[in-house]
């Protein structure tokens, strides 16, 4: 990588920066919002200086253009931590490919994420949701909302989509846990290989004995008839394993917290549930768990909004921000249970855009329906401003959350 | 009543089964087993229409298509 200064500037802002708040942007990213344009020069890290989109239709455009490339094997990928490193070697999964090889891997896991197949699930999430409820009720109060019933129950979800024993929960909740918060690159890539290691091994007793779910499903299909490596299924149920539960465990919490912190709209929704599947369109906008999933470098010189992204450089799109572009959501930083939200960028968009959305949207229905309904005195038991948030440079949201009712 | 002026395409080689066109527009796309995107009505009425526009304007792929 080469970058030529020609005229000496300050170095531009370190990027990502740290949330104060669960459903706040960062002062920094408040401040390159508020400077207007919707591309800003930042210093990665490593040191690198990479463009970051904070504009909306900026965003849905560069996303959605085949030169941005998402090959995290390439030296050009930008890290935004450490633990980016830990994620470049092995067998990418279909998240850090490009067409048309993305495409192959990513329609191998489609089916299983249907609209139609997702509804299908609506009856044993629910039984899942309370089954962990009655668990954390019975014990409570108070309770750890994190590790009694947000991270636990898209954990099962998942594990039943897949074909995942949940009994193994302890070791790869942990093993995930360290995947995306490790602090280097060494943590990151020997809990890779440990979950690589054990998704390998169902995998391998799938070829001898059918096994029920995703998984069973693509060694069948996939494995067995010889159009896919061994390797190519590990990569995908570890990709599919870890987003199916780490993102919807966050996304409960931080939404817990911010309809507790915003009693009108939390009265407004529990007044009239039909607001409900909106509701969590504006949680996924508001809280953007997952904004550094949107790292690319340029593979062609592209010209967009007056500036020249040239071919090697990083992009880093920030659905956080993207999300509050006030041409696009009016009064963005307001929390509104009725807007329209849908055209988020929290999913991302383009080709990678995220496989389990609708998978997302549904628990999140039942798991807020349930669990407000459940306990409508449900709170938290410390102050926000005592949680201890994630950094910044992975998913947003906290690893404990103590509450009472 | 039909609106002759719309009419709406899928490129299933280009779809990626994110599925926001059937989680918006249920009438008029469905997805196959294979998960990707079948249209169900083409050319639809004037109920149907606005949420085709916005599943057109959803689709991450480009896949869907609204011809006006």
């Amino acid at each position: 990588m080469t970058e030529t200064v020609t005229t000496p500037q300050p170095e531009p802002p370190a990027f990502p920066s740290d949330r104060t708040c669960p459903y706040r942007l960062p002062d920094q990213y408040n401040r390159l919002r508020d400077e207007g344009g919707s591309l800003h020069r930042v210093t990665l890290y490593d040191g690198r200086q990479a463009w970051l989109v904070t504009g909306y239709e900026t965003a849905r455009a560069l996303l959605a253009d085949p030169r941005m490339s998402s090959d995290r094997r390439n030296a050009d990928f930008p890290a935004t931590s450490p633990r980016t490193d830990g994620l470049r070697d092995g067998e990418p999964a279909f998240i850090g490919l490009d067409p048309p090889e993305h495409g192959v891997r990513r329609r191998m896991a489609i089916q299983g994420f249907t609209v139609r197949r997702i509804k299908e699930m609506r009856s044993d999430i629910e039984r899942i949701v309370h089954r962990f409820l009655d668990e954390m009720i019975a014990s409570g109060p108070p309770a750890d909302l994190v590790s009694q019933f947000a991270l636990p129950v898209p954990s099962m979800v998942i594990c039943q989509l897949l074909g995942v024993p949940y009994a193994d929960h302890d070791f790869f909740q942990d093993a995930s846990r360290r995947l995306i918060q490790s602090e280097d690159a060494a943590g990151t890539r020997a809990a890779r290989k440990e979950l690589e290691s054990y998704l390998d091994g169902l995998i391998v007793s799938a070829q001898r004995e059918p096994r029920q779910g995703l998984l069973g499903t693509m060694v069948a299909e996939q494995l067995t008839q010889g159009r896919a490596r061994r390797e190519e299924l590990v990569s995908t149920a570890l990709l599919l394993l870890v987003a199916g539960h780490e993102t919807t465990a966050s996304m409960t919490s931080l939404s817990v917290i911010t309809l507790l912190e915003h009693p009108d709209q939390h009265a407004a929704l529990r007044a009239d549930p039909s607001l409900l599947p909106g509701a969590v369109e504006e949680l996924l906008r508001y809280l953007a768990i997952a904004d550094l999933a949107g790292g690319r470098f340029a593979t062609d010189d592209i010209e967009i909004d007056g500036h020249l992204i040239r071919a090697g450089e990083a992009v880093i799109v920030t659905n956080s921000v993207a999300n509050r572009d006030s041409s696009v959501f009016e009064d963005p930083d307001a929390f509104d249970v009725r807007r329209a939200a849908r055209h988020h960028l929290s999913f991302g968009y383009g080709v990678h855009q995220c496989l389990g959305q609708n998978l997302a949207r549904l628990e999140l229905e039942i798991i807020l329906a349930a669990l407000f309904d459940r306990l409508p005195t449900l709170r938290l038991a410390v102050p926000v401003e005592r949680l201890t948030l994630r950094p910044g440079t992975t998913i947003q949201g906290v690893n404990e959350l103590p509450v009472t009712w | 009543m039909k609106r002759a002026t719309m009419r709406v395409t899928a490129d299933r080689d280009i779809c990626v089964g994110a599925g926001m066109c059937v989680l918006t527009a249920p009438e008029v796309f469905d997805q196959d087993d294979d998960g990707l995107v079948t249209v169900l009505v083409s050319e639809p009425d004037d109920d149907a229409a606005p949420a085709a526009l916005e599943a057109g304007t959803l689709c991450p792929s480009g896949a869907v298509r609204i011809i006006e």
